[in-house]
């Protein structure tokens, strides 16, 4: 007998682990359990990312937004007032933009409920004078205030409403949907934790004996997690690209019909590359999140055995 | 037990009992030198198996002191016992190779468990199978071979990474008398190469085919020391 070869002892690298488990990839329920989370989680996220969108373009484009009506019966009247404010809102300071609605616009947008009025002006129902203001900064309860005041004297049958307090029951319940994606995010990512614990406990005990042999040969705890992370962190990675895909995909074909609706509110909610970057970036998240899960159950596992 | 210098392993007064049962082992003390060839004998039941779990560190005893290589490894950090496994070479009674790994695969475990690189491990492993009369078999899974060549795989696997003890439970079980010494020829070649071989079995009969060998008996759990195996200095006596 010739000596065999002498070998290192206590070398950290452990090759070919990924012979030591056999593996049953995309035949085995792992990757598909997985792609479904990860569909579901960029569908979720989409959603909460296009409502967070809306929410802050809508939020932009009406923070300095503020209404002027001018609610006075005669027509002569009203039409002097609504020339004085007009007046006196562009000779302030921050004002950006004063806008009066013409009359035809304010008839066409009531047409679909009051008819064609098509009377003389002093028979027709009375519409208030509209004017549209833009300020320089957000409209906050003082700069009304003041501009109340200003108007007060001259057009005293002025109205002032900021926009935002129209819309602020639209941002609050569409800041819950997004809490509530956000949710079902961290829900999503619990359960596929949940099914990663439950593989990598199924595959510690189909592979027990290997385990114990390689345990009893000097394999470290670190070394038969390692085996695990690389067989689920795979599973993990080939459910995430399905996963991405079909998300994508679902994405994709609702962003297009939601862009066909033509609305302004809606198109606010489109996603813009960063949000496909962050789309992107899940199935990442999903395998490192699998991987450490892995991890975790398997040295948990290790620990009760000498 | 008195003496201990120089030894690979010592054990003082150890006990084992699993749950609330009696003990199987009681007071076990004994020390092995490098380079000795130990025969463990005793009866069915009598505590082999797990005087030699104690040994290959797949359990703690119940009480006593356990050294091997100059440490205590009943304290010695759970994360430093590999190190100290990858020092032992261990036959398991059934096998135990992985079932889904070829016997070049099986053989080749720990030298993959030490972390030697792939280029380094097909000629040794090669070599020890045509070592063992498997050569030919060496892609074959350990399904498709008969008990005498899995036995001979999971020797060859024990023996690959030139451990300092070699623990054998039964090793020649399984096999006809002609491979048995042929097998018992490859402990003691392996010892004399310097590895400390412990051989369990209850067949007396093998226990003359190694002139040189010393004999611990195990007796419902206690130990008995027949040759001397016991006492410092060993003495080397032939088993009669």
């Amino acid at each position: 007998m010739t000596a065999p070869s002498p070998i290192r002892r206590n070398a950290p690298r452990f090759g070919s682990a990924d012979r030591l488990v056999p593996h049953a990839r995309l035949a085995g329920p792992m990757p598909w359990v997985i792609a479904i989370m990860i569909a579901l989680t960029v569908i979720a996220a989409s959603a909460g990312l296009a409502l967070r969108n809306l929410s802050a373009n809508a939020a932009a484009e009406i923070a300095g937004g503020l209404t002027v009506q001018i609610v006075e019966g005669a027509p002569a009247e009203r039409e002097r007032q609504a020339e004085v404010a007009v007046a006196l809102l562009s000779n302030r300071e921050e004002v950006a933009e004063v806008r009066r609605v013409p009359d035809a616009e304010l008839d066409a947008l009531l047409e679909p409920w009051l008819g064609q009025q098509g009377v003389a002006e002093e028979d027709a129902i009375p519409i208030p004078a509209l004017i549209d203001v833009r300020l320089a900064g957000p409209v906050t309860p003082r700069r009304l205030e003041e501009l109340r005041a200003s108007l007060a004297a001259s057009a005293p049958a002025a109205r002032l409403d900021a926009q935002a307090r129209w819309l602020e029951p639209v941002l609050g319940a569409v800041a819950s949907l997004e809490w509530l994606a956000a949710g079902l995010i961290v829900l999503l990512a619990a359960t596929s934790a949940a099914a990663v614990w439950l593989a990598a406990r199924s595959a510690l005990g189909s592979n027990r004996e290997t385990i114990e042999i390689i345990h009893l040969l000097g394999g470290t705890d670190a070394q038969i997690a390692r085996i695990f992370q690389r067989s689920i962190g795979l599973d993990a990675a080939l459910g995430g690209i399905v996963g991405l895909a079909l998300g994508g995909a679902a994405v994709w074909l609702l962003g297009r019909q939601f862009a066909g609706l033509g609305s302004g509110m809606v198109a606010g909610g489109g996603l813009g590359p960063v949000d496909w970057a962050l789309l992107a970036a899940i199935p990442v998240a999903g395998v490192l999140l699998a991987i450490l899960t892995a991890r975790l159950t398997v040295l948990a596992a290790l620990r009760r055995i000498l | 037990m008195s003496g201990g210098e120089g030894s690979i392993v010592q054990f003082d007064n150890v006990g084992l009992r699993y749950g609330t049962e009696r003990e199987v082992l009681s007071d076990i003390s004994f020390t092995l030198y490098p380079g000795s060839f130990y025969f463990l004998t005793g009866a069915s039941g009598a505590g082999k198996t797990s005087l030699l779990r104690l040994l290959y560190l797949a359990q703690r005893p119940s009480r006593g002191i356990i050294r091997m290589f100059g440490t205590d490894v009943i304290t010695v950090p759970r994360g430093r016992l590999p190190a100290f496994r990858r020092r032992i070479g261990v036959v398991f009674q059934d096998f135990r190779l992985v079932s889904h790994l070829s016997a070049l695969d099986n053989v080749a475990l720990p030298l993959r468990v030490s972390g030697v690189p792939e280029s380094e491990i097909r000629k040794p492993v090669a070599d020890m199978l045509e070592w063992v009369g498997l050569d030919q078999r060496a892609d074959a899974r350990p399904a498709t071979l008969s008990g005498g060549e899995q036995q001979r795989v999971a020797i060859a696997r024990a023996v690959i990474a030139r451990p300092e003890i070699l623990v054998a439970d039964e090793p020649t079980g399984n096999v006809d008398p002609d491979m048995a010494l042929k097998l018992l020829r490859l402990f003691e070649a392996l010892n004399r190469l310097g590895t400390t071989v412990v051989v369990a079995t209850h067949d007396v009969h093998l226990l003359k085919k190694v002139p040189d060998s010393l004999i611990m008996r195990l007796d419902r759990g206690r130990l008995s020391d027949p040759t001397g195996a016991l006492r410092y200095p060993p003495r080397r006596e032939a088993a009669s």
